[in-house]
């Protein structure tokens, strides 16, 4: 029987939900998609060491079944999508909706999600629930992290081959490929806070794969705590949600459906403060997860992890798992940020400054996987951004790119760090294009990708959130949620400058002369396979969500990833979308080609000749801006010192454990930052201290002391009487004797 | 069976442990490996009724005490043998017939000095009794007394096979707690005599308190004195400071009975006593228990972070974690009570666990000092990875047991019960999050220099330090399984729970005010409603009006 | 009835056998002491038992005598082996119970 759902509040109002629990097969059955690699960690954990390849050919098997299962639930998704329709009156209701907004033409036909829920136990009269919610973005992760965590498999079996925690490499990248599938695909909040968790866990034991050096498990718990204090807040932010949105449904004190909150609150039935406040909460989760401006630091910490580790978890998936949050919960982020019809809100502002602020840092980097890292938190700040200024589809969208021309950008890089050994550009690498040629031609198009250069994948994808501000009139990007001009600038720089840094990336590494030392060689075939499968996504992704105004293909072709992955539904918000135009388009590649250009004209014409004058290989001027301005100077220092933030929060951390901080006293400490945390940092210390010495050990402590004491000393005074001579006991108990004789004369 | 079980089910759980005690006192010293047989056995057995007790459990009626044996005891002081399990008593009496049987499997091999298997079994034959009678004892007096029988087996534990400074540690614990318990036999008595019951039993002194209407400030005075003897139990901030010294001196298998099932009879009293028999009191002293709550887990994170010591750290963080578990109470909700429960389930586990390990890398290492520890992955691999998982399981991860007993504390403070202060327990909830991330800090630092890194010099080729043992394994298995179990199906605990502690909180607590009409609410018999009243008429309305 | 007189040579015989309990340091002494003492409860208690007409009294202090016969058996046998330990009997010197 196929039925639709509804929620319905306790003041008797019916509220749509657009979800279904009947559908195909696959749809309802999407558990078994994290099932698998769950059993494969199980019996890679147990029986690993005992299989002949130590354990990866159960994950690439089990990665390999998930990955056709998503596929075959992709489509059935879309035939879900266009052909399903249930029973009239509730299919009416949905509608019925959407069309009282009177926008039911542009948003076209309802999507109606399955959920499948069942019960997991019950406290306090409440019964807490698991189950799938499976919709346009569900599917559209489902495909992206069993893709690119299938390649990573493949990739890892050459690249950690021999290393000593084979087997457990590959045991906790099958369980982080079923938490971060448990995360897509869960319906309720508890369930996604659970699997948050369980993706940090993985994240932590894999950065420090390699523990048996401290900087690995610094960075490990470096990522753990930070991502702990977003947590805090993804805590806070999913209680109050949970009882306000109890509060409007009878006979129960709190729930954490995602779309019956959605829903509520989309439907204006939840109090806006409530919701600012929720969706505050939720955002600091979401810096930490999602590498954002100022909780960013850790993720390129985290590059101390294995490469393909990077390529997987901090850059393609788990990372994204704050941008899904937001666009799984954005009932409550658009009403809670007023996202329609502002022009500026924290969250387009928080995503716009990462971008920015990852996009500079990336100049300044030696390490190539740092580069790659600061990429990611700037292309992360566009996500956010873009989600921020109620562009949905193109954050998505860009997500989508953006973990294939990432995953194949820190492949190659590991791939190139395969053969020369090392991540440092300016020391080790130069000159790779002729040794590696599969390498250097899959990098390059990552490169034009993530630029954003037409027709790659990043440029369609980048080009639609800047549509998607809907600033600038004149420009076009008319008609969206608002007027963010300000992020459509900022957009902008970034793109110019993402296009510079990346230009500057692929001459240190691939051209001038080679500065390292040995021989370097194309990587093998297990490298190299899963690098040309990126790069050929990375080219014709875009081209799933061609924009609908320019008429360059049918309309049949237009907004197909828009179409099958932005529900439609009651647990949606109304938005808006803007209507892209060519000028936009245009002065976008311009800026582009101008960052290109820019960079091109410093590393390919001044350094490069300047390297055959001084015969060699130089990475950047003697005497560059630099050298030259004082401003320069201090920017530079600046960028190079990370804006001091690791200052900041490093400071704090190792203080508080009481750890001598080497790198504390080699970097400049005149900032004012640094001597705020010092102190803050020390009284932590003194505190917990002061706490524990003085007080806990002298005046509560004392307490008790004294009153031992007390009863040990009046012991000692009583054992005078115990002479042990025989007559002085009877003289007390005649004694004794003759006081209760007399005692009992006077009573009776 | 079922028919034995009923009538003598409780009472063979309770005082097995004593009869194989009592063989055990008329063998002789010499033959140790009789002497641990028997324990053995008779803590397997004990187990085993346990095993039947739950089976043969009504799981639909949680609410409703089973098990049940009424007969007279103390004629003369009115107090009765009265026994009995509800779903608030099964998960700790089983709690306490796993944990004891793996501590005997633990020690089979290694006895502290000054060894005597002897009487070092029959010391944890009779804490057993202890423990399993407080959980099942239904009257006052009866409670009174298994409760102080667990005091003097801990104290010569302590006293006797503890560390260096054992006397100063032993001693402490046994006045501190006796200090509470003084207490709160004064608080038993003052309530029997005001209400005038006819006996000690709970059910009736709870009917009295209401019947005979008990002024409010002797509530609050009573309750007071409730609240010293169980918080010092817990302990709870500021009356903690036993613990650590406890913890630190006692041996091995002490600190694991000490942190898993002794730390749960203060919590339990809360739960089954001070709490059900006097509601009205209990309101106006949650937001006080609230705020020690809060503190004890932010202070005792602080007090972690400055440890030196492994076991001392791991002692601290019982203070963290039971504040996790007073909050839940303190709200009074059956929703965070609840969660108290699991949390005292999964501390016992996970702390008992962690007590376990640092007793073994004592053995193995001589030290606990965290700066000299380092690599215990490449050395021993699989306790380091036993390490890890207990430190994930202990910081709260979701997938373990942790996380239920910490998450649904946080949760219920942001709605605490009728009559609370909403502000305050959402201030609180903050506070307590704050502390998950404080208890990362500390585990994590733990993990990172015990188990991460290479091997320290001296300890570089030490041949003492090897992998954990069959024994070792025997014994941590089931927790560790059990851990893992809970965290992936909490029900297995909520389930007993669930029922039975919403039956122990009175209506008032609990009603949902939205969804009542102002005229039921005038009518329902609840100060604590009509408190609501005054205050949130203006947000009633409106939200009745939407 | 000639109660009191009893109950007065009772009275003097046990405050003299108290007298002598508390201030000889011959055991032997001492045991006699106690004797005595035990010797004037036997007269109140047959006293009292003559002046009530009950046999109880009579009965129990027949008790008494066998109890304080066996009694000074052990004492007498302590002080024996107290005079062959220390060569003398003199009370006042052992307090090896001494707290």
């Amino acid at each position: 029987m196929i039925r639709f759902l509804a929620a319905v509040t306790s003041s008797g109002d019916s509220i749509p939900l657009g979800i279904t629990d009947a559908g195909n097969w696959f749809l309802q059955n999407v558990w078994l998609i994290p099932l698998i690699p769950a059993m494969s960690f199980i019996g890679i954990l147990f029986f690993g060491k005992r299989l002949p390849r130590g354990g990866s050919e159960l994950g690439i098997a089990a990665l390999a079944i998930a990955f056709l299962l998503s596929i075959c639930t992709g489509f059935a998704w879309m035939d879900h999508r266009d052909n399903f329709h249930g029973e009239e009156i509730s299919q009416a209701l949905v509608s019925g909706e959407h069309g009282e907004h009177g926008e039911h033409g542009e948003h076209g036909e309802p999507s109606l999600a399955v959920v499948n829920t069942t019960t997991w136990f019950t406290t306090g009269g409440v019964e807490f629930s698991v189950g799938t919610l499976v919709d346009g973005p569900a599917v559209m992760m489902l495909f992206v992290v069993t893709l690119v965590s299938l390649l990573v498999h493949i990739y890892s079996t050459d690249y950690v081959a021999g290393d000593r925690r084979y087997t457990h490499f590959f045991a906790f990248l099958s369980l982080f490929s079923a938490s971060m599938l448990l995360l897509v695909i869960s319906e309720n909040t508890l369930q996604l806070l659970v699997s948050w968790e369980l993706v940090g866990l993985c994240s932590f034991a894999l950065i420090g794969h390699w523990w048996e050096e401290k900087e690995n498990s610094n960075a490990a718990l470096k990522a753990f705590l930070t991502n702990r204090v977003g947590d805090m807040g993804l805590l806070i932010g999913v209680t109050i949600l949970f009882f306000a949105t109890g509060k409007l449904l009878p006979d129960t004190f709190g729930s954490f459906s995602i779309v019956t909150t959605n829903a509520l609150a989309s439907a204006g039935l939840l109090s806006h403060s409530t919701l600012l406040i929720a969706a505050c909460c939720l955002m600091a989760a979401v810096m930490s997860k999602s590498g954002q401006f100022f909780l960013h630091t850790w993720l390129p910490d985290a590059m101390a992890g294995p490469t393909p580790v990077s390529a997987l978890i901090h850059a393609a998936t788990m990372v994204v798992a704050g941008v899904f949050m937001i666009a799984r919960l954005y009932g409550v982020f658009f009403e809670g940020f007023s996202i329609g019809g502002s022009s500026i809100n924290l969250m387009a502002l928080i995503g716009g400054f990462t971008t920015l602020v990852g996009a500079c840092l990336a100049f300044v980097q030696r390490d190539i996987k740092k580069v790659l890292a600061y990429s990611t938190i700037s292309q992360l700040g566009y996500m956010v951004m873009a989600l921020g200024v109620g562009a949905w589809t193109a954050a998505m969208f860009h997500l989508f790119t953006h973990a294939f021309f990432k995953a194949c950008l820190f492949l190659g890089s590991g791939s190139v760090a395969h053969s020369v050994h090392s991540f440092d550009m300016k020391s080790d690498m130069g000159g790779l294009r002729k040794e590696m040629p599969q390498t250097f031609r899959t990098f390059i198009i990552g490169s034009i990708a993530l630029a954003g250069l037409p027709p790659f994948a990043g440029f369609w994808s980048k080009d639609e959130i800047l549509v998607g501000t809907g600033g600038w009139g004149i420009m076009g990007g008319t008609g969206g949620n608002g007027s963010y001009t300000f992020m459509l600038v900022m957009g902008m720089i970034t793109a110019a400058l993402t296009a510079a840094y990346m230009t500057r990336c692929v001459y240190l590494t691939f051209f001038g002369e080679f500065r390292g030392h040995g021989h370097p060689h194309e990587s093998g075939k297990r490298i190299t396979v899963p690098l040309w499968i990126l790069a050929v996504l990375a080219i014709f992704a875009g081209f799933l969500n061609l924009p609908k105004g320019f008429q360059l293909v049918p309309k049949s072709l237009q907004e197909r990833f828009g179409h099958y992955v932005e529900p439609v539904a009651g647990y949606f918000p109304q938005i808006s979308h803007a209507t892209p135009s060519w000028s936009l388009a245009i002065v976008s590649t311009i800026i582009v080609i101008a960052g290109v250009v820019f960079s091109w004209n410093y590393y390919f014409v001044k350094v490069e000749n300047t390297s055959k004058e001084t015969g060699e290989s130089l990475t950047e001027l003697p005497n560059g801006l630099t050298t030259r301005l004082a401003l320069a100077r201090m920017g530079h220092t600046l960028l190079v010192n990370k804006y001091y933030l690791d200052h900041l929060y490093t400071g704090i951390i190792t203080r508080a454990v009481k750890e001598p901080i080497a790198e504390l006293a080699y970097r400049s400490n005149q900032e004012i930052l640094d001597r705020t945390v010092d102190t803050f940092g020390r009284s932590a210390v003194k505190i917990g201290q002061l706490n524990y010495f003085k007080i806990d050990q002298n005046v509560v402590d004392g307490f008790v002391n004294a009153s031992g004491r007390i009863s040990s000393e009046s012991g000692e005074e009583l054992r005078k009487i115990q002479s042990g001579k025989v007559q002085s006991y009877a003289a007390i108990l005649f004694a004794a004797a003759t006081i209760l004789a007399g005692l009992l004369i006077v009573i009776v | 069976m079922e028919n034995l079980l009923d009538s003598w089910g409780l009472t063979v759980v309770t005082f097995s442990p004593l009869l194989g005690a009592l063989v055990m006192f008329l063998l002789p010293k010499e033959k140790e490996y009789e002497h641990k047989v028997i324990a053995l056995v008779t803590s397997l057995w004990v187990a085993f009724v346990g095993l039947m007790l739950l089976i043969w459990f009504d799981l639909d009626a949680t609410e409703r005490l089973q098990y049940v044996v009424d007969k007279s005891w103390i004629q003369a002081i009115h107090s009765r043998y009265v026994v009995g399990l509800d779903g608030i008593s099964l998960p700790l009496v089983l709690l306490t017939v796993l944990i004891v049987p793996l501590c005997i499997v633990y020690s089979w091999n290694h006895f502290p000095e000054p060894k005597n298997p002897k009487t070092f079994l029959i010391l944890i034959l009779v804490l057993e009794t202890g423990m399993i009678g407080t959980f099942v004892a239904q009257d006052m007096v009866l409670f009174f007394v298994f409760f102080e029988v667990v005091l003097l087996p801990m104290f010569f534990m302590i006293a006797v096979w503890g560390g260096p400074n054992r006397r100063y540690a032993s001693l402490k614990f046994f006045l501190y707690t006796l200090f509470g318990s003084a207490l709160m036999l004064v608080s038993f008595l003052s309530l029997f005599f005001l209400t005038g019951a006819e006996s000690f039993v709970f059910s009736e002194i709870a009917d009295n308190v209401v019947a005979h209407a008990v002024s409010r400030t002797a509530q609050l005075w009573i309750f007071g004195g409730m609240f010293l003897g169980f918080g010092i139990k817990v302990p709870m901030f500021p009356f903690h400071t036993w613990l650590p010294d406890a913890h630190t001196e006692a041996p091995t298998v002490g600190s694991v009975i000490l942190a898993a099932v002794l730390l749960k009879l203060g919590t339990y009293g809360f739960v089954r006593i001070a709490i059900p028999l006097l509601p009205e009191a209990a309101v106006e002293w949650a937001p006080w228990i609230g705020l020690l709550a809060v503190i004890g887990i932010i202070y005792g994170a602080f007090c972690c972070l400055a440890q030196t010591d492994m076991k001392r750290l791991i002692a601290f963080s019982s203070v963290a974690h039971m504040g996790f578990v007073m909050l839940g109470i303190s709200t009074l909700t059956d929703f965070g009570i609840n969660a108290a429960i699991m949390g005292m389930v999964a501390h016992g586990l996970i702390t008992g666990m962690l007590f376990f390990l640092a007793g073994s890398m004592k053995e193995r290492y001589h030290t606990l000092e965290i700066k000299r520890l380092g690599g215990l992955l490449v050395q021993a691999p699989k306790m380091g990875w036993i390490l890890g998982f207990c430190a994930m399981a202990s910081l709260g991860l979701p997938g373990l047991a942790g996380f239920w007993g910490e998450f649904p504390a946080i949760l219920s403070a942001y709605n605490p019960a009728n009559g609370l202060p909403v502000e305050t327990f959402r201030t609180f909830m903050v506070v307590a999050a704050l502390g998950t991330v404080l208890a990362a800090g500390y585990l994590l630092w733990l993990l990172q220099r015990a188990a991460f890194g290479t091997p320290k010099e001296e300890f570089a080729e030490d041949p003492n330090i090897h992998d954990a043992t069959k024994t070792e394994w025997i014994a941590w298995a089931p927790l560790l399984a059990l851990i893992l179990a809970l965290g992936i199906y909490p029900n297995l605990v909520f389930r007993a729970t669930d029922g039975a502690v919403d039956a122990s909180l009175t209506p008032c607590l609990t009603i949902d005010v939205d969804q009542l009409s102002h005229e039921e609410i005038e009518t329902t018999d609840c100060p604590e409603v009509y408190g609501l009243l005054d205050h949130g008429s203006d947000h009633h309305a409106v939200s009745k009006g939407s | 009835m000639l109660l009191n007189q009893f109950l007065i040579l009772s009275a003097v015989l046990f405050s003299i056998g108290v007298y002598g309990v508390l201030t000889r340091r011959n055991g032997v002494m001492v045991l006699m002491s106690i004797e005595l003492i035990l010797n004037s409860v036997n007269i109140n208690l047959v006293a009292f038992a003559a002046f009530r007409e009950a046999i109880s009294g009579e009965v129990f202090a027949l008790f008494v005598i066998a109890v304080a016969a066996a009694e000074v058996g052990v004492g007498l046998a302590m002080v024996l082996l107290l005079y062959r330990n220390r060569r003398n009997i003199d009370l006042a010197g052992i307090d090896s119970m001494k707290g």
